[in-house]
């Protein structure tokens, strides 16, 4: 599955540890959250770099303990269709601070990019190689946005009133 | 009318060419039908019995004439020459193309309508009272907010993939026209102690399988909050509302299995951590929206001019003035109900040549406005009293005169099993036999107000539960059998109808209604209590009695 980061291709720097494995003594690791929380301490306390994969049923506040010494959040869509994380997104991102690493996975495509970038997600898992290709033209698609989210993009009300005040003033 | 700017219009168009782009990777093979399903849903594409159905959106009821003319343009150019006007002022067109649908949003989008969000798990089209800016007596235009909400809900990057849809309804007068207790989320608009406008917010209403009337969440939610309370609920539905079990996934049954002040406290608890953040809207920025809707210069007119007093005197005009026009907040003024319901007529129907006959109507005598209300019927919003006569002729001659407004004949009905593929029994034939069987309008006039609501399966988009007489079509071992239920209402004092008995057979349905009706008229207090405070004050029982003793 190809991985966007900063709107290109990239290679995934985490490697993602199935349930029961061993853990590589080094590296940046992508972990399930039974075994995440079942010693994050000592997990977190390893050389590598470390992510967590939050299931999209279980409250963001239990993961704010830890989200300092983590490297990556990674968010879930069972199907594109469940759109939970999104929520999760936007609280990680906005009520707590989080600026590490924010993945979309599971059942990732082309036509929620848009929603997920505004919605504080950086790094994306997606299904299809053509919607990974397709990623930097469709992220693009939108210049109006009626929301106000962490992205920090104007939204139409905000931009409605610079334009009104720079008519105003002449300019 | 709100007028979009070159920020709504660029949406808009970025819409369309994102649903071209989405149409061709399906005609491709690129995306799967499953993927594909809820990207059409979200442009207000259903696959129906014989063709896909095309919903598209009049938030908050208002048209204007060149809209209207478009959407008579969309009904011929790509349609059978004809729509059909929902329950929630929406237009749907039962036989488009697939291949054809980015050309018509095109050719919507130019005049700024478009079909976003109107079925799929996000938040539909933002519903409000059909008189609304022109009701006597109202706190104030209730479109404005509800423009705010439909800019705010459009394309919502949290709530775009909701447990199940979400619906809004908002009024802002002592009668609610747009029945906001059965809306997942409903604001009725009143002042506070000091002055300030704000809204009671109701949450949880909804018909279907599983029917609930709103509960208040909260008595008053001032305007500066709107958005970010209403965000709070959204947050908390879309955690934590079932997905599971589709039938168990509206925020009525989240409310319910919470019961109302766990889900209140959720809210809360959500709202204090956000209340102050970017959602807040200042005063500014409310009143650069009430700058864009349009209101008519009214003019000084007499409450009685001459014209009137002289149509008077034509029984014919007379009975359509005293059932079809309604009192205006501008003396010299006028509301005009246009019915869609001519006898023996599908409800809600409407060709594309009286689309445009009722746009040119609307550009000669209500300055080019055009109302739609959720019982299925138009409306011209500013008539000038004295061209009330002249309005009359041209509407009887596009056959929009029908003097049965708020009567018996004036029936809600959905599509049913001619053309729904949710549909378990027609329901615009039991319709139009009862349009017939109660053709007489004086006897309708004798009866008074009575509403019919008719659905053809549980999903209940007739609304029969709130019917004052509800028909529900089933199915039962392969026949079509409707259960009648009586005492349904969607106002302000909104209530579940009760059923009356065992279902009837498709052919009996209209002599079960003749029944009820009769008992009614035999049970009355006086001419002057209508059918509902009638049963309201005998209950269902002596109407059981009287059309289960022959049967």
């Amino acid at each position: 599955m190809p991985l966007v980061k900063g709107g290109k291709i990239l290679d995934d720097s985490f490697a993602q540890v199935a349930d029961g494995a061993d853990l590589p003594t080094n590296g940046a690791v992508l972990v399930a959250v039974a075994r995440f929380l079942e010693k994050p301490d000592a997990l977190l306390a390893r050389a590598g770099k470390v992510g967590v994969i939050w299931p999209n049923n279980r409250d963001v506040d239990d993961l704010v303990p830890y989200l300092d010494r983590l490297a990556a959040v990674a968010l879930v869509f069972p199907t594109f269709r469940d759109g939970r994380a999104y929520s999760q997104a936007r609280l990680l991102r906005e009520r707590f601070s989080w600026r590490g690493e924010l993945r979309a996975t599971g059942q990732v495509l082309r036509d929620q990019f848009v929603f997920m970038l505004r919605a504080g997600f950086d790094a994306f898992e997606v299904k299809k190689q053509s919607d990974a290709e397709a990623f930097a033209q469709t992220a693009k698609r939108y210049s109006v946005f009626y929301q106000p989210t962490g992205d920090g993009r104007l939204t139409a009300l905000h931009r409605r009133m610079q334009l009104r005040h720079s008519e105003r003033a002449g300019l | 009318m709100y007028a979009y700017d070159e920020i709504d219009r660029a949406l808009v168009n970025e819409r369309v060419s994102e649903f071209r782009d989405q149409v061709q990777r399906r005609l491709s093979g690129e995306l799967s039908e499953d993927e594909f399903k809820m990207l059409r849903l979200q442009n207000g594409v259903y696959l129906q019995l014989h063709a896909y159905m095309f919903r598209v959106a009049i938030p908050y009821g208002t048209l204007s004439s060149k809209q209207l003319r478009r959407l008579a343009h969309v009904a011929r150019k790509y349609d059978r020459g004809y729509g059909h006007f929902t329950t929630r002022q929406n237009i749907q067109f039962n036989w488009i193309k697939l291949a054809d649908l980015p050309d018509a949003l095109a050719d919507l989008a130019e005049v700024g309508i478009h079909s976003m969000q109107t079925s799929g798990n996000n938040t539909r089209n933002v519903t409000s009272d059909q008189w609304a800016g022109v009701a006597p007596g109202e706190i104030e235009d209730p479109r404005i907010w509800a423009e705010i909400l439909r800019q705010y809900t459009t394309l919502h990057p949290e709530f775009s993939f909701l447990p199940r849809k979400f619906k809004f309804a908002i009024t802002a007068s002592a009668h609610d026209r747009s029945a906001v207790k059965i809306h997942d989320l409903g604001l009725r608009l009143h002042k506070n102690a000091a002055g300030e406008t704000g809204f009671e917010v109701l949450v949880g209403g909804g018909l279907g399988r599983t029917p609930f009337i709103a509960k208040t969440i909260k008595p008053f939610v001032h305007g500066r909050d709107l958005l970010s309370y209403v965000e709070a609920i959204m947050r908390v539905y879309n955690q934590y509302g079932r997905r599971d079990n589709i039938y168990k996934a509206r925020i009525k049954i989240l409310v319910h299995e919470l019961g109302i002040g766990k889900f209140a406290k959720e809210v809360e608890e959500e709202w204090q951590h956000m209340r102050d953040g970017a959602l807040k809207l200042d005063d500014e920025v409310v009143e650069d929206i009430r700058a864009r809707f349009f209101y008519p210069r009214y003019e000084k007119l007499p409450h009685m001019p001459d014209e009137l007093k002289e149509a008077a005197h034509d029984p014919l005009f007379e009975r359509w003035h005293r059932n079809a026009v309604f009192t205006h907040k501008v003396q010299g003024y006028a509301i005009v109900t246009l019915s869609l319901k001519p006898v023996g007529g599908p409800p809600g129907d409407a060709t594309a040549d009286q689309m445009d006959a009722i746009a040119d109507l609307a550009d000669k005598y209500s300055f080019g406005e055009i109302r739609v209300g959720h019982e299925q019927n138009l409306a011209l919003p500013h008539v000038k009293k004295a061209d009330l006569p002249a309005l009359w002729e041209a509407l009887d001659k596009a056959g929009l005169a029908t003097p049965n407004v708020n009567l018996v004949s004036d029936i809600i009905a959905c599509p049913g099993l001619d053309y729904c593929s949710l549909a378990n029994a027609r329901s615009i034939p039991i319709a139009q036999e009862l349009t017939r069987r109660f053709a007489n309008l004086d006897t309708a006039n004798l009866i008074g107000r009575l509403h019919i609501n008719i659905s053809g399966c549980i999903n209940a988009c007739g609304h029969h539960h709130v019917g004052h007489i509800g028909i529900l079509g089933v199915e039962k071992n392969g026949e079509e059998v409707y259960q009648i239920t009586i005492g349904g209402r969607a106002d302000e004092n909104a209530e579940l109808g009760t059923l009356i008995g065992p279902g009837v057979r498709h052919v009996e349905v209209d002599d079960v209604v003749e029944d009820i009706v009769e008992a009614y008229l035999a049970l009355r207090a006086s001419p002057d209590e209508l059918f509902i405070d009638t049963v309201k004050r005998l209950g269902v029982e002596p109407f059981r009695e009287r059309v289960y003793a022959t049967r």
